[in-house]
């Protein structure tokens, strides 16, 4: 006796519970990986998940084994040239070769990798680890025009889309009851005079009454069918209103110096990071815009391809930017609607009286209405007047104002890191 | 016989082209005279199929995050393509649970059916070591069972305790198992009614235990006699346990001095489930052989009675080949003997020693050449498990055509030698290696509870017994400190080679001793 079930419909995920359990346990082994991974990985390759190994020696479920050594008999398959008695050099490394089953999980120790593979929310999981958005204010809701439409119970005015069926047929129901009542009552009460005129004497009845009565009675049921089934006086609606939101855009600013002195290898670096601050922003923030903004002496609000691949020549003038900055805030972006980042990529040049300026856009237009805005140096050289600059402008706003250097790709993941890292609630 | 008409041609299947090539299998076992449970066939997916998979097979399982690092594995090898997915798997319960995946073949889902559904599900119903140490009716009672009490301890107690309590009596599941006597069976209902008197019962008796001090009774046993620092033979109460105990986690669960009840329980669970699968690590060749004889068997009856047409049989053929294939010592591609070509090759001569038997199998196997086959092979399914099937039935025939050979590796010696080969002289020899080979007790070492010093320290003694003085792999470190956790007292572990210790291993290191 056999049958046959369906279980395709089913859940799926029954080992998800497990797969997370193992995800936790080596947490740290997996978080050391995705860093190698991040630094190696090319740059628009964010967006899948990630092969992860462990050591098998680290995630191994022990068990007593048998280890190599003594004495051990073999049975193998696939004899060609060998007769009983023959001698035979040792398969290097000891298992390999003739020792068949048995031996062979033991001796690749310490070799062999674990490999699995993350799904791409796992490894964002773990690239943004411990990480956190500083300043992550909510927009306040008084200067915010943004809303979001709420159940707020129920109405009678509606369109029928939103008509709230059970509320309504209940409604109707009530109705239906108390309007009948009084002509359910009336109705018993003929009747029941009719039965009693009825079993009077055939001599004492009153036809004329008896008459008005089946009238009487006939004229209430029709009354009662009348009570309509449903009213328009029934219906109710879901009721929604409007309900003001804290904002949940953000917007950020990639300012970078695309002048003769920045390489390719700086670009890719600098994207490298741009691409992180991305992602990061794109956890936090529902809806998260890119402005690309490149600038040489002049700068130029351009889309991302020209943005890294474009090449330039010429000298550096870094306001040119932050200006450039500042007026697409003023034109598109008011900050009370909108979270702003701006991550600008440097070596370091610049026109020797333009640093100043520069401190100076920071200060007293830009930093006040920026959530963040970070800075990053790719240079192995010493630090030019920008830097120091900056480094005022840090001292003065020191939560929203961050700048590190960079000096290779291995960097950048262990500097996004430390910007970003939760910090402790500081008193 | 007549030739029919194919049930159904092309790969394409639905529920009833199963049902009808179900049909047709059963009335073909029927008339072998297969004996079976009532099969249970559940279609499912491929996601499903790795659950499945990563839970060793089990429908309901306790969570554990070992189990996700076996679906990890699964699933990376199932998307680099390396591994199809075991086209079958099957469930030793009553009802027997088969799973057909839904993207496979038409042919792949009769297959499936004739192999897991008539050749395991047979296995099963009839195999000694089946019938004698599982219980296929309560097995899925019991897992729901053991899934609810691990999940309402972590809830009480955490998942982390619980999970390394897992991690512990994982280590030591091979030595869970009583390997000579027949277990109670399981039972869901009664396990859950029972836990509570047991929780409190088993508490009690082990403060008994350990409370206690007997007086001295047979004070000979322990070598350790009354000395000047014990003169009234407080220490003398014999060794305990009396007998050494192969089964760990039973001696753990009954006596290990600091778990709670809950722990207990657990302890518990685990050891049920290890003596549950205990036969099937027992009897992979035959397992297999057995299934894969049955769906050779049964497919090519179907083909006689052209219920399946010649493009569906020539695509089975090529995958019956491919999972009897054994590749050879050398070849890039061995890893092992494969259970499934080994034991069909056995089976099916045992059909030809039975039906055309020659001077050589009359000489070999004087009672069953030329014997009923059908008897025989049923007699071979019911009553052996690998060591024994091997031993019994290997045929020289096999050995020649597997080209079977046996290596000696000591390390004593410089050289490997090649003791015997698949001719005249070495039959025997290679015969009685390779069963030996598939001997649990050869296969694991062998290691039973020596002795816990309820006295004194409370340690708890192990003693392993080397087989051809073979030592214990580096793992044996972590697994004692396993059982420490478990047992609460430091652990020792002596290896003995003819009734000598040559090497022994404590938990915890005893560096660590000193510093504490």
């Amino acid at each position: 006796m056999s049958y046959f079930i369906d279980r395709r419909a089913n859940a799926k995920h029954k080992s998800a519970v497990n797969r997370q359990r193992f995800l936790d346990r080596y947490r740290k082994h997996i978080k050391r990986s995705v860093e190698e991974a991040v630094n190696r990985r090319s740059i628009t390759d964010m967006e899948r998940g990630e092969k992860v190994s462990i050591p098998a020696r680290d995630i191994s479920e022990p068990v007593f084994q048998h280890g190599s050594g003594g004495k051990r008999t073999v049975v193998t398959p696939g004899n060609r040239e060998f007769t009983e008695g023959d001698r035979l050099r040792r398969p290097g490394g000891g298992g390999g070769g003739g020792a068949g089953e048995g031996s062979a999980s033991n001796q690749g120790e310490g070799v062999d990798e674990f490999a699995f593979t993350l799904s791409r929310e796992e490894f964002l999981d773990f690239v943004f680890d411990g990480l956190e958005l500083p300043h992550l204010e909510r927009k306040a809701l008084v200067d915010l025009d943004e809303v979001r439409p709420v159940r707020a119970g129920i109405s009678r005015q509606g369109v029928p889309a939103r008509m709230n069926i059970v509320r309504s047929m209940r409604e109707a129901h009530a109705r239906r009851i108390a309007m009948r009542a009084p002509i359910r009552r009336a109705l018993r009460e003929a009747n029941e005079a009719l039965e009693a005129e009825e079993r009077k004497d055939p001599v004492l009845r009153n036809p004329a009454r008896i008459s008005e009565l089946k009238e009487e009675i006939a004229r209430l049921e029709k009354r009662m069918e009348a009570v309509p089934f449903i009213d328009t006086y029934d219906l109710r609606y879901n009721n929604l209103t409007n309900q003001p939101q804290p904002s949940s855009k953000a917007v950020m600013f990639c300012v970078m110096d695309v002048s003769g002195s920045m390489t390719q290898s700086h670009k890719d670096i600098a994207k490298r990071f741009f691409l992180l601050l991305y992602l990061f922003l794109e956890r936090n923030y529902e809806k998260v815009e890119l402005v690309f903004v490149r600038h040489h002496t002049a700068a130029k609000e351009v889309d991302e391809e020209e943005f890294f691949y474009s090449r330039e020549t010429g000298g550096t003038i870094v306001s040119s930017a932050l200006t450039l900055v500042d007026e697409i805030i003023a034109d598109r972006y008011p900050p009370g609607q909108w979270n702003l980042y701006v991550a600008q990529a440097s070596d370091g040049d610049n026109w020797d009286d333009d640093s100043a300026t520069c401190r100076d856009l920071l200060v007293e237009r830009l930093m006040s209405r920026l959530q963040y805005f970070t800075y990053v140096e790719i240079t192995p050289h010493a630090h030019q007047a920008l830097w120091e600059e900056y480094q005022n402008v840090a001292a003065e706003f020191p939560a929203r104002f961050a700048m590190r250097q960079i000096v290779e790709a291995g960097d950048i993941y262990p500097v996004f890191r430390e910007l970003f890292k939760r910090r402790v609630a500081s008193p | 016989m007549t030739r029919r008409k194919p049930i159904a041609t092309g790969s394409d299947w639905n529920f009833a082209i199963l049902t009808e090539f179900e049909d047709e299998i059963a009335r073909l076992a029927d008339e072998y005279r297969l004996d079976t449970y009532p099969n249970q066939i559940e279609i499912i997916t491929t996601e499903q199929m790795m659950d499945a998979y990563a839970s060793v097979g089990m429908p309901v399982g306790y969570s554990h995050w070992s189990f996700g690092k076996q679906f990890l594995a699964v699933e990376q090898a199932y998307r680099r393509g390396q591994m199809g997915l075991a086209y079958e798997l099957v469930i030793n319960s009553d009802p027997c649970i088969a799973y057909l995946m839904e993207e496979n073949t038409l042919m792949m889902q009769v297959l499936v059916m004739a192999h897991a559904c008539y050749g395991h599900n047979s296995f099963f119903k009839g195999n000694y070591l089946f019938r004698t140490w599982t219980d296929a009716s309560s097995i899925i009672d019991y897992l729901v069972f053991a899934r609810k009490y691990i999940a309402e301890c972590e809830e009480r107690h955490g998942v982390t305790a619980v999970e390394q309590l897992l991690d512990a009596c994982h280590a030591l599941q091979n030595y869970g198992v009583d390997r000579y006597k027949r277990p109670s069976p399981i039972s869901a209902a009664e396990e859950s009614q029972r836990q509570e008197e047991r929780e409190a019962y088993l508490q009690a008796q082990v403060n008994t235990l350990w409370r206690t001090i007997p007086t001295s009774s047979a004070s000979e046993i322990l070598a350790a006699g009354r000395g000047e620092e014990d003169p009234l033979g407080l220490h003398d109460g014999g060794r305990y346990p009396v007998e050494p105990q192969e089964n760990l986690l039973y001696f753990i669960e009954k006596n290990a001095p600091l778990l709670a009840p809950w722990q207990r329980e657990v302890v518990r669970i685990v050891r049920k489930l290890a003596q549950y699968f205990y036969p099937q690590r027992q009897t992979q060749v035959m397992n297999e052989g057995w299934a894969t004889f049955w769906h050779y068997t049964l497919m090519n009856r179907l083909f006689d009675e052209g219920l399946v047409d010649e493009g569906l049989i020539l695509e089975f053929l090529q995958s019956h080949t491919a999972v009897v294939n054994q590749p050879a010592f050398d070849s890039p591609y061995f890893s092992g003997i494969n259970p499934y070509a080994l034991g069909f090759a056995i089976f099916t001569d045992l059909k030809r020693v039975c039906q055309s038997p020659t001077d050589e199998d009359r000489e070999w196997f004087p009672d069953i050449a030329g014997s009923d086959w059908r008897e025989t092979l049923e007699f071979a399914m019911r009553n052996f498990k690998d060591e024994s099937f091997i031993q019994q039935f290997l045929s020289p025939r096999v050995i020649r055509d597997l080209k079977l050979f046996m290596v000696v590796d000591d390390d004593q010696e410089e050289m490997l030698e090649v003791a015997a080969i698949h001719d005249e002289r070495g039959y025997r020899r290679v015969r009685e290696a390779l069963a030996t080979q598939y001997a649990l007790s050869v296969r694991e070492p062998n290691i039973q509870i020596y002795s816990a010093d309820i006295r004194g320290d409370r340690s708890l003694t192990l003693r392993h017994v080397q087989d051809s003085r073979r030592p214990l792999a580096r793992s044996v470190y972590p697994v004692i400190r396993h059982l420490h956790q478990l047992w609460g007292f430091p652990v020792r572990l002596e290896s003995l080679e003819s009734d000598e210790v040559v090497r022994r291993y404590q938990w915890p290191l005893p560096d660590e001793i000193k510093q504490e």
